[in-house]
C-alpha cells in the first residue's frame, strides 16, 4: 500500500509525454533513406484479377518499385494464418481459405491489398498507386452472413463450400431439448449483434527496415503484442528467423483488439524493404482503417430460454451465425466459440446449455476480436433474453436475476468455465441503490407529464479475463500459450527496470506496474521504469488483450519480485549478520525485524554488484525472470443500469443516468480503472445507439468515414456513476480480475433493455438510432 | 492531395483576376469542404485562391435592420455577434450549431452557400430569411441562388462577396443532427419577414433546400406551432439514405418546423 502502491490514485507517469505531444508512435519513426508505401487496393468486393500492369506506375516520378502478390509468393512469403483450430461438430477441421498478403488472382473485399508501391514520398506513392492498371472480372457479392449460407450464394473460397467455415457446438443438445419440452415457460428471441469498426485514435502503421550487412529485419508496428507478431512472422510467414527479426511496438494509440493481428502490411513492408533495399514505411489513413482494420461482432442468433414454474432457468438453447468476413483473421475462430459460448451461463445457474455456432465467409473486412470479443455478444444475448423473460413472466427483472444467480463458488458451468469467486447480488444491489431504482415510477410519471417516454433497464454481465491457462486453451485449439513473462532488473544504485511481455497502448502500465513495485519495496515510483514493446529488450511475451495485463502480466512481475526480494534479503542478512527469516522490506530499507538495524535498498543493490561481500557461493547481480501461467480465467462481473428518456416526436434517446457496479477484485489504481470503465461504456453506448458498419449490395463500405460512421461523442454520454464491489480473485497473487472490457460488455443490453422498456415492446435492434426508435414507437407491433 | 498552387488574394478584383487566369483553379475560403475533398483526391484544383485575407468580405455590418455578412466571415463570428443576436438571434443560433468549434472557426458563410451541401444549415437560413447573395458582379435572391444538390446560380468564376437580408420580425431555426456527421438530417428555418412568412427546409429535400408553401400558408393565418399540426408533408420529394428514410424525414420536417416556430424570437 502507501501513497504510490497498490490501491493509490497515482497520476499516470506516461501522460507527460502524451499530453505534451512527445509520444513516439510508429509514424514518428524516421530512419535514413526511408521511403513511403502506398497499397493498391481492390475497389471491388469480389473479383478475379486477370492482369496487373505496373509499367506506367513504375515510370512515375519518385517511384522505386511496384511489387505484387506473385512476386511475394515467389519469394516464399507465407499466407496469413488463423491461430486457433476449431473443429465442426462432425469432427472435421475448420475450412480455411487462403489469405495471400497480396491478392494473387482473386480479391474478396473492398480494400483487399493487391500491390505495394514504394516511392520517395507518400504523395508520389499514392499517385503511382492510382496508375497501376488492374483488369478485373467482377464476381457476385454477398455481405451478410445469413445470405452467405443460403443455397446459390456467391462462393467466396473454394475450400469452404457454401461459405461455411465451421459448424460447431458446445453443451448438451438432448438435455436442453428435454428441458425445453418440459418447461413451464419458454422465452424465444432473435438477437442481432451489430458490426462495429474499432477506431483506435492512432491508425495502423508499420516501418520495415532490412539491414543488408546483418541480413536482419526491424519492424516498427502498431501492435498490441509484438512478440506474437515476431513469432507468427517467423514461424508461418517466412519473413525471417526470430533472431533476424526485431519487432518494436513503440507508443501505440489504442487498439481495442484491432492491433492484435498480424496484418498483410507489416509482412509486405519488411519484404519490400529487402526487395527495394530501402526502409519502407506505411501509415494507414482513416478511410483505409475503416476498409481494412478487423471489424468486430456481427452475429445473428436465435435463443430459447426455458423456465420452471418457480421462474428458475432450466435450459438455454442458442443458434448463432457469425460473419467472419472475407478471410479468417488471427483469432477470428476463437471469438464466436470459446470466447463467446463459454460465457452463455452468465451469472446464472443454468443446468443445461447448448449453443450451435456457424461461421461464414462474406465479401467484407475480416472480423476478429474487438473490445470484449465474444463476451459482449454473449452478454447482450443473455441479458436481452433475461429482460424479455422477466416481462413475459410478469416479475421484476431484478427478481428474476436474483432467483437464478449463482451463489456458491467455485461453480462449474455446463460450458467449460469454472467461476472462482463472485457476489452478483452485491453488485445488483449497489447498482439499484445508486440508480434509485425504487424511485423510477415517480420519475417516469414526471417524464410522461412532459410528453416523454422513460425506461429503465439492467444488465448483469460476467466475462472471462486474464486469458488464459495455456494448457486449457491448448486443449481447445489455441496455437499459442497465454502465460506472461517478467524480468525485474535492479541496477547497481537501486533503481529498477521491469521488463514485461504485456504491452501498453492506453492502459497505463507504466504507472500501474510501477505501483506494484513501489508498494512492495517502498522505493519511489520515479525510480522504476517499465520496459515493454521491443523483442530485443523483452525476451518473450504474449501481449495485451482480454484484460490480461493485470491478472497475468503483473502476476509474472510478482513472481520475479519474489525472487529478487529473496536474494536481497539474503544479502541484507549477510551484511547485518542477521538471519534471513528476520529481514523485512519496508520504506526502501531492509530491516531486521524488531531491531533498529537496517540497510537501505540501494546499498543492497550496490553490494550485489560490487560483489565484495556476498554470502558464499552467491552469484553477483540482482536480476530475476519469471513466467506466470494462470491456473484459470478470472471472472469480473457486475451490474449496469441505464435509464433513458425518449422524445416520441423524434425517437431521440437521452441517457438520463448510467450506473455501473463492477467487481474487478482488487484494484491497482482506481483512477485508471475508472478511465477504463468510462471508455468501455462509451464504446458500449456507441454500439447500442450509434455505431454500425454498413455495406451496400455490391459490397461497397458505406460507412467509410466519420461522416457516416457514428462514433459516440462527449455530448452523447451522460456522467457515469461507478462503484466497485470486491471479491478478490483467488487464482492470482494480486487478487485482480481485469477491467479493460467490462464497460463495453455490460452496457449495450442495459441500454436496449431501458429503451425497449420505454417503448413498451421488444422490436428493436442495435444501434437504436432515433429513426429506429421512432419507427418502433409508431409502427404497429 | 495532388499538387496545387496557392495564391492569397488581396482584394475581390485580385481574386476574380486570379481565378480567370487559372481556369482549373478554385476559390478557397475556410477549406472545410474543399481541402477535405482534395485530401481524398476527389478534387484537384490547379490553383487555390484564398479569400480569407480580403478585409472587404470579412465581418458583419448592421445598418438599422439591414444585415450584411461578408462571404469570408467564419461561422463562429456569426454565432458570437451580439449586434446580430439583438435583431436576428435565429441566424446566430444556426451558425453556432454548425459542426464543431474547429469547423466554426474555419468554415465561412460564403463557402457554405457556394458549396450548397443539401444538409448544410445556412441555405435554410438564407432561403428562410429571403436573403440576397451579393457576388462580384450581381445580386441574386436566395430563391434563385440554390438550384439543386451542390448546385447554385453562380457562374464560372463568379465569387460570393456577401450576404444581405432585412432582420425578420421573428425567426427560429430547429435542427435535427445526423448522428454521424452532425450536419442537418433535417433543419427548418421559419421567419416572419417583411415580405411574408417563409419556411425553408434543409437536410431533407431530394434536390436540396426548399420552401414549404403548406407551412407558410398555415403560419400566415396563425403563427404558432399548432397551426402546422394538420399540414401534410409529402415524403415523395425527400431524401432517403442509410441514416434516415423519407418517411422519417417527413416526420422530422414537421417536428422541426414546429420547434422552429416555437423557438422564434
Ligand atoms: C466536420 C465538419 C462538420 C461540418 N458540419 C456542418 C454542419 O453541421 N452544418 C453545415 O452547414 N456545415 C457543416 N460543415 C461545413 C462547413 O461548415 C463549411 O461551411 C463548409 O465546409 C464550406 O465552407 P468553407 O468556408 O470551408 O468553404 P471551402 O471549403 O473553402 O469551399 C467550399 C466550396 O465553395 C467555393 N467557395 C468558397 N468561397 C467562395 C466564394 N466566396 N465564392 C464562390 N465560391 C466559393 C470553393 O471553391 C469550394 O468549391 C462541416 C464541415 C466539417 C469539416
Amino acid at each position: 500500500m502507501g501513497v504510490e502502491g497498490i490501491g493509490a490514485r497515482v497520476t499516470r507517469k506516461e501522460d507527460k509525454r502524451f499530453l505534451t505531444g512527445k509520444g513516439r508512435y510508429t509514424d514518428d519513426m524516421t530512419v535514413p533513406g526511408m521511403k513511403y508505401a502506398c497499397f493498391v487496393r481492390s475497389p471491388y468486393a469480389h473479383a478475379k484479377i486477370s492482369n496487373i500492369d505496373a509499367t506506367a506506375a513504375k515510370a512515375m516520378p519518385g517511384v522505386i518499385d511496384v511489387l505484387d502478390g506473385k512476386q511475394l509468393q515467389a519469394d516464399g512469403i507465407g499466407n496469413l494464418i488463423c491461430g486457433w483450430m476449431i473443429h465442426s461438430k462432425d469432427g472435421s477441421p475448420m475450412r480455411m481459405g487462403a489469405w495471400h498478403p497480396l491478392a494473387v488472382d482473386t480479391v474478396r473485399y473492398v480494400g483487399d491489398a493487391i500491390a505495394i508501391v514504394v516511392a520517395d514520398s507518400s504523395g508520389e506513392a499514392r499517385d503511382a498507386a492510382e496508375a497501376v492498371v488492374i483488369d478485373y472480372e467482377q464476381l457476385p457479392v454477398v455481405t451478410e452472413a445469413v445470405a452467405a449460407l443460403a443455397s446459390g450464394a456467391p462462393q467466396i473460397h473454394p475450400e469452404a463450400p457454401g461459405n461455411l467455415i465451421f459448424d460447431w457446438q458446445i453443451g448438451e443438445p438432448d438435455a436442453v431439448d428435454k428441458a425445453i419440452a418440459a418447461a413451464a415457460h419458454v422465452t424465444e428471441i432473435e438477437i442481432l449483434n451489430n458490426r462495429l469498426s474499432p477506431n483506435p485514435m492512432e491508425p495502423r502503421a508499420t516501418l520495415g527496415i532490412y539491414d543488408t550487412a546483418e541480413d536482419h529485419y526491424t519492424c516498427y508496428t502498431t501492435s498490441q503484442n509484438p512478440h506474437v507478431a515476431r513469432l507468427v512472422m517467423s514461424a508461418f510467414y517466412n519473413v525471417a528467423p526470430e533472431n533476424k527479426l526485431r519487432v518494436i511496438a513503440p507508443d501505440v494509440g489504442g487498439g481495442f483488439g484491432s492491433k492484435i493481428y498480424i496484418y498483410p502490411e507489416e509482412i509486405i513492408c519488411l519484404w519490400a524493404s529487402k526487395k527495394t533495399g530501402v526502409p519502407v514505411k506505411w501509415t494507414s489513413d482513416r478511410t483505409e482503417a475503416f476498409l481494412t482494420d478487423a471489424h468486430g461482432r456481427d452475429h445473428v442468433s436465435k435463443v430459447k430460454m426455458a423456465f420452471d414454474a418457480n421462474n428458475r432457468i432450466t435450459a438455454l438453447k442458442v443458434d448463432t451465425i457469425a460473419n467472419l468476413g472475407a478471410y479468417m483473421s488471427l483469432f477470428s475462430s476463437a471469438v464466436p466459440t470459446y470466447l463467446y459460448a463459454t460465457l452463455l451461463s452468465g451469472q446464472y445457474a443454468i443446468p443445461a446449455i447448448h449453443a450451435n455456432v456457424r461461421t461464414v465467409y462474406t465479401n467484407t473486412v475480416p472480423v476478429d476480436a474487438y473490445r470484449g470479443a465474444g463476451r459482449p455478444e454473449a452478454t447482450y444475448l443473455l441479458e436481452r433474453t433475461m429482460e424479455t423473460a422477466a416481462r413475459e413472466l410478469g416479475i421484476s427483472p431484478a427478481e428474476l436475476r436474483k432467483i437464478n444467480f449463482i451463489r456458491s463458488f467455485p461453480y462449474q458451468t455446463p460450458v467449460i468455465m469454472n467461476y472462482d469467486a463472485g457476489d452478483y447480488e452485491a453488485s445488483l444491489n449497489a447498482a439499484m441503490q445508486a440508480a434509485d431504482w425504487a424511485g423510477f415510477a415517480a420519475r417516469r410519471s414526471q417524464s410522461e407529464a412532459k410528453g416523454k417516454k422513460r425506461g429503465i433497464g439492467m444488465s448483469c454481465y460476467i466475462e472471462a479475463c486474464g486469458i488464459a491457462p495455456s494448457a486449457a486453451v491448448g486443449s481447445l485449439g489455441a496455437g499459442v500459450g497465454l502465460w506472461e513473462s517478467a524480468e525485474v532488473r535492479v541496477n547497481a544504485v537501486g533503481t529498477i527496470e521491469v521488463l514485461t511481455g504485456s504491452h501498453s497502448h492506453g492502459q497505463g502500465h507504466e504507472t500501474t506496474f510501477a505501483q506494484l513495485v513501489a508498494g512492495r519495496l517502498g522505493v519511489p515510483i520515479e525510480s522504476i521504469n517499465i520496459v515493454h514493446g521491443d523483442t530485443d529488450k523483452v525476451q518473450m511475451g504474449m501481449g495485451t488483450y482480454g484484460s490480461r495485463s493485470g491478472a497475468v502480466g503483473m502476476s509474472a512481475v510478482v513472481k520475479a519480485l519474489d525472487k529478487v526480494e529473496a536474494k536481497a534479503k539474503k544479502i541484507a542478512a549477510h551484511l547485518m549478520e542477521a538471519s534471513e527469516e528476520d529481514i523485512v522490506i519496508e520504506n526502501g530499507e531492509l530491516k531486521v525485524a524488531g531491531t533498529d538495524k537496517s540497510v537501505p535498498w540501494f546499498q543492497v543493490a550496490l553490494a550485489s554488484y560490487t560483489a565484495h561481500n556476498l554470502p558464499s557461493g552467491m552469484e553477483p547481480g540482482l536480476k530475476e525472470t519469471a513466467f506466470y501461467d494462470p491456473s484459470n480465467f478470472t471472472f469480473p462481473a457486475g451490474c449496469y443500469i441505464a435509464e433513458v428518456e425518449i422524445d416520441p416526436d423524434t425517437g431521440e434517446t437521452d441517457i438520463v443516468q448510467f450506473v455501473a457496479a463492477d467487481d474487478f477484485g482488487n484494484i491497482i489504481n482506481p483512477m485508471i480503472v475508472e478511465g477504463q470503465v468510462h471508455g468501455g461504456i462509451a464504446q458500449g453506448i456507441g454500439q447500442a445507439l450509434l455505431e454500425n458498419v454498413q455495406y451496400d449490395a455490391n459490397g461497397q463500405l458505406l460507412t467509410a468515414s466519420y461522416m457516416d460512421y457514428a462514433m459516440p461523442r462527449a455530448d452523447d454520454l451522460p456522467s457515469f456513476t461507478l462503484s466497485h464491489q470486491n471479491t478478490p480473485c483467488p487464482g492470482n497473487p494480486l487478487g485482480i480480475k481485469g477491467c479493460g472490457e467490462a464497460g463495453a460488455i455490460g452496457s449495450p443490453p442495459a441500454l436496449i433493455n431501458a429503451i425497449t422498456d420505454a417503448i413498451g415492446h421488444n422490436k428493436l435492434t442495435m444501434p437504436a438510432t432515433p429513426m429506429k426508435v421512432w419507427q418502433a414507437l409508431h409502427s404497429a407491433h | 492531395m495532388y499538387a496545387t498552387s496557392y495564391h492569397r488574394a488581396s482584394s475581390v478584383e485580385d481574386a476574380v483576376k486570379l481565378k480567370s487566369a487559372n481556369e482549373e483553379g478554385r476559390y478557397l475560403s475556410g477549406g472545410m469542404t474543399l481541402i477535405a475533398t482534395m485530401k481524398q483526391r476527389l478534387a484537384a484544383p490547379s490553383d487555390l485562391i484564398d479569400l480569407r485575407h480580403i478585409p472587404a468580405i470579412r465581418g458583419i455590418r448592421i445598418e438599422g435592420r439591414k444585415v450584411t455578412i461578408g462571404a469570408a466571415t467564419p461561422h463562429a463570428d456569426v454565432a458570437a455577434s451580439r449586434e446580430l443576436a439583438a435583431i436576428c438571434p435565429a441566424i446566430c443560433k444556426l451558425a453556432g450549431h454548425i459542426g464543431d468549434p474547429h469547423v466554426r472557426h474555419m468554415g465561412t458563410i460564403g463557402g457554405s452557400i457556394a458549396n450548397n451541401d443539401p444538409a448544410a444549415d445556412y441555405p435554410a437560413g438564407l432561403l428562410g430569411l429571403g436573403a440576397t447573395v451579393v457576388t462580384d458582379r450581381r445580386s441574386i435572391s436566395a430563391d434563385d441562388f440554390f438550384t439543386g444538390l451542390f448546385e447554385t446560380a453562380l457562374e464560372e468564376g463568379e465569387m460570393v462577396t456577401s450576404v444581405t437580408f432585412e432582420a425578420p420580425e421573428k425567426a427560429g431555426y430547429a435542427k435535427f443532427n445526423n448522428p454521424a456527421s452532425r450536419f442537418a438530417m433535417t433543419g427548418v428555418f421559419a421567419a416572419k419577414t417583411a415580405g411574408g412568412i417563409r419556411v425553408a427546409v434543409t437536410g431533407a429535400g431530394a434536390s436540396g433546400v426548399f420552401r414549404h408553401p403548406g407551412f407558410e400558408q398555415a403560419l400566415a393565418s396563425n403563427w404558432s406551432p399548432d397551426a402546422l399540426s394538420n399540414v401534410a408533408v409529402d415524403a415523395s420529394n425527400l431524401m432517403a439514405d442509410m441514416h434516415a428514410n423519407a418517411e422519417y424525414r417527413a416526420n422530422l420536417v414537421k417536428v422541426m418546423a414546429k420547434r422552429a416556430v416555437a423557438s422564434a424570437g
